[in-house]
């Protein structure tokens, strides 16, 4: 088992003939059960050529009906990209995972309200996206990091997780699912969405949380944590050292009006039973030490 | 992206928020010319800087005559204005706004950012104008009032009036705060604001509802779309490391440190800053190179890292995914050979190549210091400034001073 996706899961890529869409759908499709899983391409100008082997389709609604594709990932340039989900959400698929960097955050504001009474799930954008490893991955990840395993990973960055999944596989502790969930502050999944799935996971024993400055997701995720999780949750918040009022690269990442400092994260976490390292090399190893 | 509040002022006009009439100036005889067209007893000049608080460090003057306007303008044009926000250095006044003078009844607060929580744009408005806005949630949040608009509909009248209401504004001037706060949100609405803000917004004497000030930025993921906006710029307000690196779309912001950092992804190098932090060194910026680092990318990144004077050592930072370790690790030999390196410089590399990577580094001969993992990474740079400093601390301080004088 593992969360939102595995290796029946089909996936249409939206944006494939870009150059971004073109190799990360190379890649994840050389990913373990990646040739079955990657059925489909949209593009309107498109339609009826193919990639690599991979159809392309006009509309996503046309890519669902004729492949049975049932996920979508999304490499569209960010001026676009918000309208690629609503197309996605109007098409009813299960899940919608966009990487774009950059999306403007008036189109996510009305594309999250569109998304009211809609059954799809979006992760994103601006991240790196989901993988279940040895199963399928649906992303920009680096797959050769990852290990099949126990441990659930969610995370507002892309490298950090990265070293959050280096640091496990090193010591031997596999993933079920890793969710990138992105640095923009009006996105889909958050935090405490993930730990919901990971907590009725038969296969996760153990969580890992990797936040950053910014917001309050981190912290309504500890309440959470506190009331209902069943398994041991550790964290990490980046931007200790960041100062107040700067936007440090992710859009979500800035301390304003005094709130969302690493520090008071930290504190929440810690009061809720969260187990957290403050040295980031120590991530790894501080899972480990809840592990019965 | 932020802008003047004069600028601010002509885009709130275009919308129909009422401002005081004034123009920009840009040296004292364009502040004279401006007072005249104005007419009237009483101006104001206001300092043109980006940053919040130029009242209380000097930068907003009444004048009462002409020859106020011009003594007053030449004692803030030129002037390094220092507020809470701008940090010990301050920000030179270039530019000066001449405004007719406002009787001013009350000053009350509105604001609206995006809110993560309901992923909805919020107006916020408080009875107590002119104040720290801050301060004011922290000490009296009741007096802070908030609403969550509604995308598709807009802001109601009903919630404009109640918000209204509640900082104060007179019944008999609820029609121009409902105006005002419509006009507001169709502002930021329009212009991918990330920020508006109206402190203060005052009724005056005779009832009028005013805005006195502006604040607004915008989405730089907008930006695109408004090309109007974009050539509002002001560079001279901005640090001219970020400017330059902004150049080589490297994320780059300056801090107060003396450990220069290269990281790929923001996440992992805001991780990178703290590690140093925990180890006792002080990170002197945050540098994402993103996803696609060449060798050019890397010696611009390093140029820029090294001009800043307070530099005593660099850590590099890659966890290689889809970049690959050997292609960071030439870029890194080619810029340490290009700028001469002559500080300490540790590479931590982990990922893809990285074994090849290492070779890179370890083959070019250059005195680069490896790391297994971060936490060793940032005690060795910690470790490696200790060490250059401590031995004869009197003569390698005429060292320093004699490779600083090399390098210009």
């Amino acid at each position: 088992m593992s969360i939102l996706i595995n290796k029946n899961t089909r996936v249409m890529t939206q944006g494939i003939t870009g150059k971004t869409g073109m190799f990360h759908t190379q890649t994840s499709r050389a990913y373990a059960n990646g040739k079955a899983c990657f059925v489909a391409g949209v593009n309107p100008k498109k339609a009826g050529e193919n990639f690599e082997g991979i159809p392309i389709f006009g509309t996503v609604k046309d890519a669902k009906a004729q492949t049975g594709a049932n996920v979508s990932v999304i490499y569209v340039p960010p001026p676009f990209a918000a309208a690629a989900i609503d197309e996605a959400v109007d098409a009813d698929l299960d899940l919608v995972i966009c990487i774009t960097e950059g999306i403007p955050v008036r189109d996510m504001i009305r594309t999250k309200d569109r998304m009211k009474g809609k059954r799809t799930l979006l992760v994103g954008p601006n991240c790196p996206g989901v993988i279940t490893p040895d199963e399928i991955k649906i992303g920009i990840m680096p797959g050769h990091i990852h290990k099949r395993g126990p441990i659930g990973v969610v995370s507002r960055s892309g490298t950090l997780t990265y070293e959050a999944v280096g640091q496990l596989t090193e010591l031997g502790l596999g993933q079920s699912s890793c969710v990138g969930i992105g640095g923009d502050p009006v996105n889909g999944l958050k935090h405490i969405d993930v730990l919901r799935m990971f907590n009725e996971d038969p296969k996760t024993e153990a969580v890992i949380m990797v936040g950053e400055i910014g917001g309050s997701d981190e912290e309504n995720a500890a309440q959470w944590v506190k009331k209902h999780m069943k398994k041991p949750v550790v964290g990490f918040i980046a931007g200790i050292t960041a100062p107040p009022g700067k936007r440090m690269g992710h859009a979500g990442a800035i301390i304003s009006g005094g709130k969302g400092t690493a520090q008071e994260k930290l504190a929440v976490m810690e009061a809720c039973g969260i187990k957290v390292t403050r040295n980031p090399a120590e991530m790894g190893r501080t899972l480990k030490s809840v592990l019965k | 992206m932020k802008i003047h509040e004069y600028q601010g002022k002509e885009i709130f006009r275009k919308y129909g928020l009422p401002t005081p009439r004034g123009f920009p100036a840009f040296s004292v005889d364009e502040a004279v010319e401006a007072a005249k067209k104005l007419g009237g007893k009483v101006w104001v000049v206001k300092a043109q800087i980006h940053a919040g608080g130029r009242g209380k460090g000097g930068g907003v003057k009444v004048a009462k005559s002409l020859d106020e306007v011009k003594k007053l303008s030449s004692q803030i044009l030129g002037m390094q204005l220092k507020t809470h926000q701008t940090g010990p250095g301050g920000q030179k006044v270039r530019r000066l706004l001449i405004e007719e003078g406002a009787d001013i009844r009350k000053e009350l607060y509105v604001g609206m950012v995006v809110d993560r929580g309901t992923q909805k744009v919020a107006l916020m408005a408080s009875s107590e104008g002119g104040m720290d806005v801050e301060e004011v949630a922290a000490k009296t949040p009741e007096k802070i009032h908030k609403v969550f608009i509604d995308p598709v509909r807009g802001l109601s009248d009903a919630d404009a009036d109640e918000i209204a209401l509640a900082i104060g504004i007179p019944q008999s001037a609820l029609g121009q705060g409902r105006a005002i706060f419509k006009a507001l949100y169709k502002c930021f609405d329009e212009t991918d604001a990330s920020l508006a803000e109206i402190n203060p917004l005052i009724v005056t004497n005779s009832n009028q509802v005013v805005a006195l000030d502006s604040k607004l930025n915008f989405d730089d993921n907008a930006l695109f779309r408004h090309p109007d906006l974009a050539a509002l710029r002001d560079l001279d307000e901005e640090d001219p490391f970020e400017i330059e690196a902004s150049k080589y779309e490297l994320n780059y912001i300056s801090l107060d440190g003396n450990i220069a950092c290269m990281v790929n992804g923001a996440g992992l190098a805001m991780a990178t800053m703290d590690t140093i932090k925990l180890f006792g060194g002080s990170p002197a910026n945050f540098l994402d190179v993103g996803g696609g680092a060449t060798a050019e990318k890397v010696t611009a990144a390093f140029k820029i890292m090294l001009s800043n004077r307070k530099v005593k050592a660099i850590l590099v930072n890659i966890f290689g995914g889809i970049m690959k370790c050997d292609t960071i690790a030439t870029g890194v030999v080619a810029a340490a050979r290009e700028v001469n390196l002559s500080i300490p410089l540790v590479v931590r590399m982990k990922g893809t190549n990285e074994d090849l990577g290492k070779k890179i580094l370890k083959d070019s001969g250059l005195p680069i210091i490896s790391a297994d993992n971060m936490a060793d990474a940032a005690k060795k740079v910690v470790g490696a400034i200790k060490k250059k400093a401590k031995p004869k601390p009197k003569p390698k301080a005429r060292k320093a001073k004699k490779a600083k004088k090399k390098k210009k």
